[in-house]
């Protein structure tokens, strides 16, 4: 975006006579973030070791790896919040230790959080100014300068609007700002796009590419390999707590990254020949939720035959999760049919909806899937009291409750050093693959998996994917929410969008664009 | 595996005694600061008891283990039942009163004023069951107050019951005729006193707690809904039901409370019944962890903590108030202690799971990925 200036106003570290042209070649001296060797040993998490980046200025630098591969451990070390054990950190050519946040803003590190820390009922000027008020006061100069940043990064903030009036693209836009504010030249980003439609998307990185113009730079920690491509100019591996390989992102694919990251070659979501069949497996029939006088879902009508995915696409909040709980029969308040095999199951308890044959991958694990503190084949047991062989009668059969676990254990391939191992030491990924095998091992007809692999890494997303279209493969419906629109698309044989509360548009995964989806997501296409 | 288990019930053991010597060198601390004999009081608590004593210990235990299991059932969900101290009350004087009137001949008669004690505790801690589940009161709250009705409800009730004893300013529900009290039995023949026959009630309880928290499909739900209710829920438990149905089990057994008591040592119900011994149960069940065999080792030594300091007025010139403190410490150091044991037998878990995976990311490479 424009001519760039080459040095960094409000970064009283930066030279300002060091002069450099913004192209993707670097000079040593454009190095603005150094690391080497670090190392950080945690016990119960994979530590980094041997950590080595050189993050240049004016680019944005992408870092890219599983779940549980070290990256947020790596960004807490750069943003002072946990001190390295071994290794240095180069900030501007100073070596520098880093006690605190605080200590990583004074030295020019800005972090924005997956999840955004704002004050609703303050205005964009107040947010900004909150913990920053020595900058410039919280009156007109800091209103002065807000403005001028929101100018020269094409942010397009209002410092004195309500921030409960704006939407997450805004948000974000503000939590940059706040970075900035404070003075920082080097921002990281942790996974930004997890909590955006396509078109915001979009946005986000014309900003980060303004950024980058005028000379910062910008650590973008991201699992979306086609993003990370899109808008990175250098690209950064982690596996296993170590830095890979780092690439320029014009010499790669995202296939290759990927397979950078986990190792071995990525397999793709795509769905083989159809195995839908007439036989309906659920039925939903002008279904309805109202809570406090609030309609959540309404008019919801859709049928899934065995063999089928049925793929809900929406963006969060739509009525997705209360959908899924009115099925399950977790809410009051709900009217309409749910047929489940020819039987209506309107007014059954979740128990009887389970025992018809309803599997139940949760979207929240820890918190409706899993008893965190209890041992695995506790977990076992949990949603299958009365179905699974181990509890049919007044006492649970303990024995066997224990080798149906280490049966799900060996077949899903949950990585735990044994069954009595509590859920909560185990990995996202692992904690789902436990869960998707107790649901499975339940012979289901029905099959809810909301948000399969939210927080899972590659590995686990890849053997999860498989056990969804092994179940497709069996015969099994399955309800499929997914926030992932290649997952939708890659997995599902037809897919619904849901936007507040009603499903407002039906298209084929073999035809769809993500664009057509996103569009329809967020209700672009009714304004036009 | 089985090292680490090692290492758990290691942790498990080591933690209440440290937070023993704590409360000990804690209490220690008081006496020094308010110039008592520190090395007489302990040399007072820490001897060994008579027979007497040790029969005295063993009564105050039994009343102690049953309140702190019905304490104790309502903590396995998460339920914070305060009012074991009404339910037993207010359960022991229909109790008194059933057995008083003698309906039935003997033994029947112990039975049936069981029973109605039984129901009776029920009933009232189903009160603050019922408001908590239909609107949504804390239970907390609820027991608290029915605590204090449960008070004003007996002594108004026993002024209109009390049997006027000749000489005696003690107001008292009418004596259980001789034949249904529960017999006693001695600890040797030079043994001035016997030990509750109820004590055989308390073992039985307690087994049958264990057996049904933790082996039956009950139990399960219970320890589910306590662990995660929003995974109960989603698991198909109805949570609503299973906190009437535990509220009205602590209750329960709540009744059982003052039984040793009443059919073992007072026979009557009177003014000066035995109070407090509910608020003694939700310490001793934080003790021994809701777990059957630490809640009897629990109530074994605050009753011993109990006799051991009645000398030492007399002795030392010491209020034997000195071991409340002791208890009320053990209470906070243990549950402190518990918390730190908790998280580190985390942090040793998730150690292992991460040095298992890598033994295994060694043998094979990229296994992860196969579809």
């Amino acid at each position: 975006m424009g001519p760039s200036p080459c040095f960094v106003v409000h970064d009283p570290l930066e030279p300002a006579e060091k002069h450099t042209d913004v192209t993707t070649t670097t000079r040593a001296d454009d190095i603005v973030v150094r690391l080497r060797d670090i190392g950080k040993n945690f016990p119960g998490v994979i530590a980094n070791h041997d950590v080595n980046i050189d993050v240049a200025k004016g680019t944005v630098h992408a870092i890219v790896g599983e779940n549980g591969a070290g990256k947020s451990t790596l960004m807490k070390t750069l943003y002072g919040v946990q001190k390295p054990d071994s290794g240095t950190i180069e900030i501007h050519g100073r070596t520098v230790t880093l006690s605190s946040p605080a200590d990583a803003i004074n030295a020019g590190v800005g972090m924005v959080f997956q999840h955004f820390m704002l004050a609703d009922n303050l205005t964009v000027l107040e947010n900004v100014v909150l913990g920053a008020e020595k900058l410039h006061g919280i009156g007109a100069g800091a209103r002065k300068e807000i403005t001028r940043l929101s100018d020269a990064y094409g942010l397009a903030i209002d410092p004195d609007v309500l921030v409960e009036e704006l939407g997450v693209g805004s948000r974000q836009r503000i939590e940059i700002l706040k970075v900035l504010y404070r003075g920082a030249s080097i921002i990281i980003l942790d996974e930004p796009t997890a909590v955006l439609v396509p078109q915001e998307v979009d946005e986000l990185f014309a900003n980060l590419r303004d950024l980058k113009a005028e000379g910062l730079a910008v650590i973008f920690i991201s699992h979306k390999l086609d993003e990370v491509l899109s808008v990175a100019d250098t690209v950064t591996v982690i596996r296993r707590g170590t830095t890979v390989d780092t690439v320029e992102a014009d010499s790669v694919d995202s296939r290759r990254l990927a397979e950078m990251m986990v190792g071995a070659e990525l397999p793709s979501p795509s769905t083989e020949s159809s195995t839908v069949t007439d036989d309906v497996a659920l039925e939903i029939r002008d279904l309805r939720l109202e809570a406090a006088g609030r309609e959540l879902c309404a008019d919801i009508n859709l049928t899934i035959h065995r063999g089928e995915i049925l793929g809900i696409a929406g963006v969060e909040g739509n009525g997705q999760a209360e959908l899924v709980e009115s099925i399950m029969g977790m809410r009051s308040g709900v009217t309409g049919s749910v047929v489940l095999g020819g039987r209506d199951m309107a007014g059954s308890s979740t128990r009887e909806r389970r025992d018809s044959g309803i599997g139940y991958i949760p979207e929240d694990r820890h918190r409706h899937g899993l008893l965190l503190d209890s041992p695995l084949w506790e977990n076992r047991i949990l949603g299958h009291q009365t179905t699974g062989d181990a509890g049919r009668r007044i006492f649970i059969d303990r024995a066997r409750a224990r080798e149906e676990t280490q049966a799900i254990v060996e077949k899903y391939d949950v990585r735990t050093p044994g069954i009595d191992t509590l859920a909560r030491a185990l990995s996202g990924g692992n904690q789902q693959k436990l869960i998707i095998g107790r649901e499975m091992s339940g012979d289901p007809v029905l099959l809810i998996a909301a948000h399969p692999t939210r927080g899972v890494d590659v590995g686990a997303q890849a053997a999860i994917w498989g056990h969804i279209k092994q179940a497709r493969r069996d015969g099994l419906a399955v309800l499929l929410i997914s926030a992932d629109l290649d997952e939708l698309i890659g997995l599902s044989d037809t897919i619904e969008v849901i936007l507040r509360g009603r499903l407002v548009g039906t298209f084929d995964p073999a035809t769809v664009t993500p664009e057509q989806l996103g569009t329809a997501m967020t209700g672009a296409g009714d304004a036009a | 595996m089985s090292d680490a288990r090692l290492k758990r019930v290691a942790l498990a053991i080591g933690a209440p005694a440290l937070a023993l010597i704590i409360a000990f060198a804690i209490t220690s601390l008081v006496l020094i600061l308010a110039g008592d004999s520190v090395i007489g009081v302990w040399q007072q608590i820490l001897s060994v008891p008579d027979v007497r004593g040790v029969t005295n210990i063993l009564n105050a235990a039994t009343v102690y283990y049953l309140s702190a299991v019905a304490v104790a059932i309502g903590f396995r969900m998460s339920l914070f039942n305060i009012g074991v101290d009404g339910q037993y009350r207010i359960a022991s004087f229909v109790a008194a009163i059933v057995a008083g009137e003698a309906w039935l001949p003997g033994y029947l008669n112990t039975l049936l004023a069981l029973v109605a004690a039984v129901l009776v505790g029920a009933l009232w801690a189903g009160i603050a069951g019922l408001l908590r589940v239909t609107r949504g009161v804390s239970e907390v709250i609820s027991t608290i107050m029915l605590n204090a009705i449960a008070t004003a409800v007996v002594a108004y009730l026993l002024r209109k019951a009390a049997v006027d004893a000749e000489g005696s300013n003690i107001t008292a529900t009418k004596d259980i005729p001789e034949g249904s009290w529960i017999p006693g039995f001695s600890l040797g023949s030079d043994a001035p006193n016997d030990v509750y026959g109820v004590i055989v009630v308390a073992v039985v309880v307690g087994f049958v707690y264990w057996l049904v928290i933790n082996r039956t499909r009950f139990g399960f739900d219970l320890r589910a809904t306590g662990a995660s209710e929003s995974a109960a829920i989603a698991s198909g438990i109805d949570v609503k039901r299973m906190v009437l149905v535990s509220m009205l089990l602590s209750g329960a057994v709540a009744g059982l409370v003052g039984m040793p008591i009443l059919f073992g040592d007072a026979h009557n119900y009177g003014s000066t019944f035995q109070s407090g011994l509910g608020f003694a149960g939700i310490a001793i069940a934080l003790l021994g962890r809701n777990h059957p065999v630490g809640i009897a080792l629990g109530a074994l030594l605050f009753a011993f903590l109990d006799e051991q300091a009645n000398p030492l007025q007399i002795l030392l010139d010491v209020s034997p108030d000195i071991v409340k403190i002791t208890q009320g410490v053990i209470v906070l150091t243990v549950v402190i202690a518990y918390e730190v044991v908790r998280r580190y037998g985390v942090r040793l878990e998730q150690r292992l799971v991460a040095s298992a995976l890598a033994d295994d990311d060694t043998d094979d490479k990229g296994a992860e990925v196969k579809v």
